[in-house]
């Protein structure tokens, strides 16, 4: 809040007002076109020019060239292979997502902020740093290395490591999406639902769920966006095995490593592309219904 | 937004089958080759080749995967638990490691093949821009004002322990073997190397796409593919008065083949290596094939220069220790920052 | 209204009324089961490889030129890249605000890319455009300024990751600022420049805060989008995700998850902090 002792110490009686009655509501128009200008020059070198130069890189070669990179055997496979792992890592994450908002929103209990802070832990790791643990433990040389192998158990280097990694890096995004939202709608709908009479599983499908679902979408569209262009810590989880163990995001480095420069960027394309149409369902959501819904 | 459970749960059951599915891995006819990083290609033709010989021989399909990267890298993941069939690498000390730290093959994997287990051969050699403005003709221009050198970092990259040997060599040989000026030279060449990729090819797409430096120090096969296919023209091999012969070896991993059943399979992939058609497709990738009358139709493909095999450096247990190890003299001449 | 019904009616510990809604024991079992078996359990396995690692080992990897070379990479750089998304975000958030003009819509919505975008992409994309064959690397190199494998094209990549975090944070906080008191402000006479600092700034300092330390704190550990534009040279362009890799890839698994804790700790001590002030920013606004 503003210092009033400030305010008054600028005011002068005695100041002749001029002409009109004009207040410094905003700034000179001049400096308004500046400031626009410059945010719109940095957004220019930083956001646009990349978005562009995935596409024209993606079709030097031409279209021919483009669906080709994109039909190859190896491609298919990669792209199988990212769909598969959003496909385990956003139910799961989205199921704990809503567990978590549910218990930390409608409850009290000593230790909220802890556990908060413990959700929101992913976040702040490095990537390759989650992929690294996962090695540690379940890698040939770790924890349980011996023992899934004398099992043919396979975890690293193989699908379920890629999951698992993917399922560390991804897991706040809904809980963080619901948490404030769940937090600012309180209790009292849900409580009137137990009062009179409906059962618990039954209050959060017809009053919880239809309150949150906004934001339930936003949270699963930008978990989604991730668990499908993770790098780091499926590059250390991986293995690297052309065709069986390598996602889009590897599949791209792959490529640009075998100087096949324009299929590298179809690929890449591609993931431009589905996070784009991600960008635009959050936004249409947004434009409908207002920041509101899905923003506390 | 009122998704079924039942949906949801029938969703969850598929994952859940497709994950397992998965993670019981590559089925019986398949071999996993966990190779370095620039024979890419060739092993993609290598492997068409075996397995069309293999279905006609043994009436078997069979699908040979590959994993490609740094060969320090490789060496790491099978250490760690990628269930590679066969390991084709840049050096004999990457594979040792796996013997050693490992245990996943005997410690005498070298003398189970020919050749001691290379079945083709490369060397070092020297990238320059088209018309060789710098006029690099041999190691010691490499040091001359104002050029700038794209090698990888010894740590990670297998290419990169074999430019540097050939460098400490030639440094050797023209220095009445005073071991002080070696390192003051190879110390030098470092000094003036502006980026440190992690693998070979990193390098050479630093050289070659990005247009950063004036000299790559590159595998043979390597410079030659990216002088004569991608970017035809606008580059030179220069061929230094010495190098080293760099032995890329293969090895079977016998506790992943026995447990997967897959030896005799690996051990023809292996040989395949050695035949005389495997040989020429190595040729036909610029690499230099063991078998003479292979090495003898191709002999115009690659130069003649002197060579110097790593038995010169006291074999790659001491060489591995002496440069490359913890606190060995590229760690010593090599301070970040300097 | 019910906390404050409960708090008048019954001085019995809080956590131990009964409770309305049913779920609680099954909820938070479930969540602390879950998070710890991904998150928690494997996090704690590194902290304890690397302790079991003993102090000798610890203060090596500690001292090593290359460790702490990488440090000052990894954090300085991420933080110049936070400040200047600080700055540049604050800007970026008032234009959209306060600003009409034609594509603003267009331009709020491609804020959030670098959020969805795969930082491979972003990797390869920024490592086109800034290298000295690029659209914008070209004609800078002609004034001699190199981008792409130098501290500046980690800077570049950096910023570009942590671009949404400052508008996002700031963005609402602008939306609901209390215009009669810039008005009230005017009235009393203050210039405009005076206005915007002292009156419209202030609030804005926890929210920016808030968006600055997310942004740094994704910009220490970012890797994918980093590698492909930064020169890897220990000591002036090697980050610190990387040199884990390198370390790993050298055998040095104990090296690695050393750093890799250290990084940990960093991180936690990040994660309080924007905790802190998320906290703080929502007692500023509610007041």
């Amino acid at each position: 809040m503003p210092d009033s002792a400030a305010l008054t110490r600028h005011w002068d009686p005695v100041q002749p007002a001029r002409g009109r009655i004009s207040l410094p509501l905003t700034e000179r128009a001049v400096v308004r076109v500046l400031l626009i200008a410059v945010a719109l020059l940095f957004l220019t070198f930083f956001l646009v020019l990349p978005l562009v130069v995935v596409f024209v890189e993606a079709f030097r070669e031409g279209a021919r060239v483009y669906f080709a990179a994109l039909a190859e055997p190896e491609a298919l496979a990669a792209i199988r292979l990212t769909v598969l792992t959003a496909a385990i890592c956003v139910p799961l994450n989205t199921a704990f997502g809503l567990v978590a908002a549910w218990s930390i929103t409608k409850f009290n209990f000593p230790g909220k902020s802890v556990l908060l802070t413990l959700i929101d832990l992913p976040f702040s790791v490095s990537p390759v740093v989650a992929g690294l643990v996962f090695v540690l433990i379940f890698g040939l040389q770790g924890l349980f290395g011996e023992w899934l192998a004398a099992r043919g158990i396979k975890i690293i280097f193989a699908v379920p490591g890629i999951a698992l990694a993917t399922l560390f890096v991804t897991l706040p995004f809904v809980a963080r999406e619901l948490v404030p939202l769940m937090d600012s709608q309180g209790t009292t709908q849900e409580e009137a639902a137990i009062t009179l009479g409906a059962s618990g599983w039954k209050t959060f499908r017809r009053v919880t769920l239809p309150n949150i679902k906004w934001g339930l979408l936003y949270g699963v569209l930008l978990c989604n966006g991730r668990a499908i262009g993770e790098f780091g810590a499926v590059a250390v989880v991986s293995g690297h095995i052309i065709g069986l163990t390598n996602t889009m995001p590897l599949h791209i480095e792959v490529l640009y490593n075998d100087y096949a420069f324009a299929a590298s960027f179809a690929v890449a394309s591609l993931l431009t592309l589905m996070a784009l149409v991600t960008l635009g369902i959050k936004t249409v959501l947004e434009w409908r219904l207002g920041a509101a819904a899905t923003t506390p | 937004m009122q998704i079924p459970r039942v949906a949801l749960s029938v969703l969850a059951l598929f994952t859940g089958l497709q994950v397992l599915a998965s993670s019981q891995g590559i089925a019986d006819s398949t071999l996993l080759n966990v190779s370095y990083d620039p024979t890419r290609r060739f092993y993609a033709a290598v492997n068409k080749a075996f397995a069309a010989r293999w279905e006609a021989e043994q009436g078997e399909a069979v699908r040979v995967y590959q994993s490609h990267g740094g060969s320090g890298a490789q060496a790491r993941a099978v250490i760690y638990g990628l269930e590679a069939d066969v390991v084709t690498l840049a050096l004999a000390s990457d594979i040792d490691a796996i013997a050693s730290r490992a245990a996943l093959l005997p410690k005498e994997w070298q003398r189970r093949l020919p050749q001691n287990s290379a079945p083709y051969t490369s060397t070092i050699v020297f990238v320059v821009r088209k018309g060789n403005p710098k006029d690099i003709l041999d190691w010691p221009d490499l040091l001359k004002p104002g050029v700038q050198i794209i090698t990888p970092n010894p740590k990670t990259s297998g290419g990169a322990r074999w430019n540097y040997l050939a460098a400490w060599g030639h440094a050797l040989r023209h220095n009445q073997n005073d071991e002080g000026k070696a390192w003051d030279f190879v110390g030098a060449l470092y000094r003036n190397a502006p980026v440190l990729d992690t693998g070979a090819r990193g390098s050479t797409i630093t050289f070659v796409r990005r247009g950063i430096g004036d000299v790559l120090i590159a595998w043979e096969n390597e410079a030659l593919v990216a002088a004569n296919e991608v970017a035809k023209g606008d580059l030179e091999i220069v061929v230094p008065s010495l190098s080293v012969l760099a032995e890329p070896p293969v090895a079977l991993v016998d506790k992943v083949v026995d447990r997967r059943g897959t030896r005799a399979l690996a051990q023809a992939y292996l040989d395949f290596l050695y035949t005389p058609e495997g040989q020429t497709i190595a040729a036909e990738h610029y690499l230099r094939p063991t078998l003479p009358e292979v090495a003898a139709r191709f002999a115009d493909r690659f130069p003649k220069l002197e060579l110097l095999t790593i038995a010169d450096f006291g074999g790659w247990a001491v060489a591995q220790k002496t440069h490359f190890g913890d606190g060995g003299i590229f760690d010593q001449i090599y301070k970040p920052g300097s | 209204m019910t906390e404050l019904a409960t708090h008048i009616a019954a001085p019995r510990p809080q956590w131990r009324r009964r409770r309305v809604l049913p779920g609680f024991g099954l909820t938070l079992g479930f969540t602390l089961t879950y998070l710890s078996l991904i998150v928690l359990i494997p996090l704690l396995v590194l902290f304890f490889q690397a302790a079991g690692a003993g102090w000798p080992k610890w203060w090596a990897e500690l001292t090593n030129p290359r460790t702490l070379s990488a440090f000052r990479v990894s954090f300085g750089i991420a933080f110049l890249a936070a400040l200047l998304n600080a700055a540049f975000g604050l800007l970026i958030a008032w234009v959209l605000v306060r600003y009409r003009f034609p594509g603003r819509r267009l331009v709020d919505a491609l804020i959030d890319l670098p959020f969805g975008l795969p930082t491979a992409v972003a990797g390869i994309a920024l490592a086109s455009l800034y290298a000295t064959t690029g659209w914008i690397g070209r004609p800078l190199a002609a004034f001699g300024i190199r981008i792409a494998f130098t501290p500046l094209g980690i800077l570049v990549a950096l910023v570009f990751v942590g671009l949404p975090f400052v508008v996002r944070t700031v963005e609402p906080v602008l939306r609901d600022l209390d215009r009669e008191m810039e008005e009230a402000a005017a009235l009393l006479g203050a210039h405009r420049g005076h206005i915007l600092a002292k009156v419209i700034f202030p609030p804005l300092v926890p929210a920016l805060l808030t968006g600055f330390t997310l942004a740094f704190a994704r910009a220490i550990g970012e890797y994918g989008s980093v590698i492909f534009i930064a020169g890897n040279m220990p000591g002036i362009t090697e980050i610190m995700p990387l040199l884990i890799v390198i370390k790993l890839e050298q055998f040095d698994y104990l090296g690695a998850t050393v750093i890799a804790a250290m990084m940990l700790v960093a991180s936690f001590v990040l994660l309080f902090a924007i905790n802190l002030l998320q906290g703080w920013t929502r007692r500023r606004q509610g007041a």
